[in-house]
């Protein structure tokens, strides 16, 4: 298969993300979203990294998880806290820092 | 034999995203969302990159998507009311999300990227073994990964101190603003005295 298709198929994936995170209420949802987000980036990162035929869009790759990984710790966090003072887990019932 | 195997984890891929985004149970999201790490991961091995694969079998879709699990199963997998805040929502977002795609596919497509329509050069035996990319992350790319490292290690603090559980005491003055000054240090007094008294019962 040639390159576009994996570069078409991880934008493809990234707007699916994208749509989901202005859709959904959810903030586990909407961290979910954000996973598919940057999976898209990942896959256009391996995607690029075979064109060029050389391995460090991987070591880029694996740097995307890293950080993704502290993403989701930290926003599964925030969520369980929200739960702990039981306040709605509904981003639009939330709006205090809102101006 | 190619081909075949990129369609289907496409549509594994793409068939995982849309149940994300669709499914209103929270936890069949994230069961959705581990069909789509799957495909990914074959998706990975087609373009001939097995370590980032494995990494994301064992990191993402073990790890990861066990902790979403836990954290589902804690908060409860309530499902979402339906009606849109903000008008029309439900109608602009997937029209966002296809202009988003027409936008990026543009932008991809029409650059002057010649390679782009190639399988890409030749590779080596070895391209995207551990062996290679554990060579990289640790001559070329240190600073990056101990950087991560930190980053990992500040999230994992982060989280503990964000989701800790509080102390009753610390609770019942935080919590209550209605109540009375005297009435947290009336009822942090109580435990202790309780339990002594429990405690001298059966001596």
């Amino acid at each position: 298969m040639n390159i576009e298709w994996y570069v078409v198929l991880s934008s493809l994936l990234f707007a699916v993300g994208a749509m989901g995170i202005l859709i959904r209420r959810s903030p586990i949802v909407i961290l979910l979203c954000l996973e598919l987000m940057l999976n898209a980036g990942n896959l256009a990162l391996v995607a690029f990294s075979r064109m060029v035929g050389n391995q460090q869009g991987q070591v880029f790759a694996i740097v995307v998880m890293v950080v993704a990984a502290c993403e989701v710790v930290v926003g599964l966090g925030l969520i369980v806290a929200l739960f702990r003072r039981k306040l709605p887990l509904d981003v639009d019932a939330l709006r205090e820092l809102r101006g | 034999m190619e081909a075949v195997l990129f369609f289907a984890a496409a549509i594994g891929a793409l068939g995982g995203a849309i149940g994300v985004v669709a499914l209103r149970n929270p936890f069949y999201g994230v069961l959705a969302l581990i069909v789509h790490l799957f495909s990914l991961a074959v998706l990975f091995l087609l373009l001939s990159s097995a370590f980032v694969a494995a990494a994301q079998v064992v990191v993402y879709a073990g790890a990861v998507m066990v902790l979403y699990a836990f954290v589902v199963a804690y908060v409860g997998g309530e499902t979402e009311p339906i009606g849109d805040p903000i008008p029309g929502q439900k109608f602009l977002a997937p029209l966002l999300g296809a202009a988003l795609f027409i936008e990026l596919s543009i932008a991809v497509l029409g650059s002057s990227l010649q390679a782009l329509d190639t399988h890409g050069p030749d590779v080596h035996a070895g391209f995207g073994d551990p062996a290679g990319i554990g060579r990289l992350l640790l001559e070329r790319f240190l600073l990056p990964f101990e950087a991560s490292s930190i980053l990992l290690l500040l999230a994992a603090v982060g989280a503990v101190v964000l989701a800790a559980r509080r102390e009753p005491s610390e609770e019942a003055a935080g919590g209550s603003s209605e109540h009375s000054s005297e009435a947290p240090a009336e009822r942090s007094e109580d435990p202790p005295a309780a339990s002594f008294h429990a405690g001298g019962v059966p001596s």
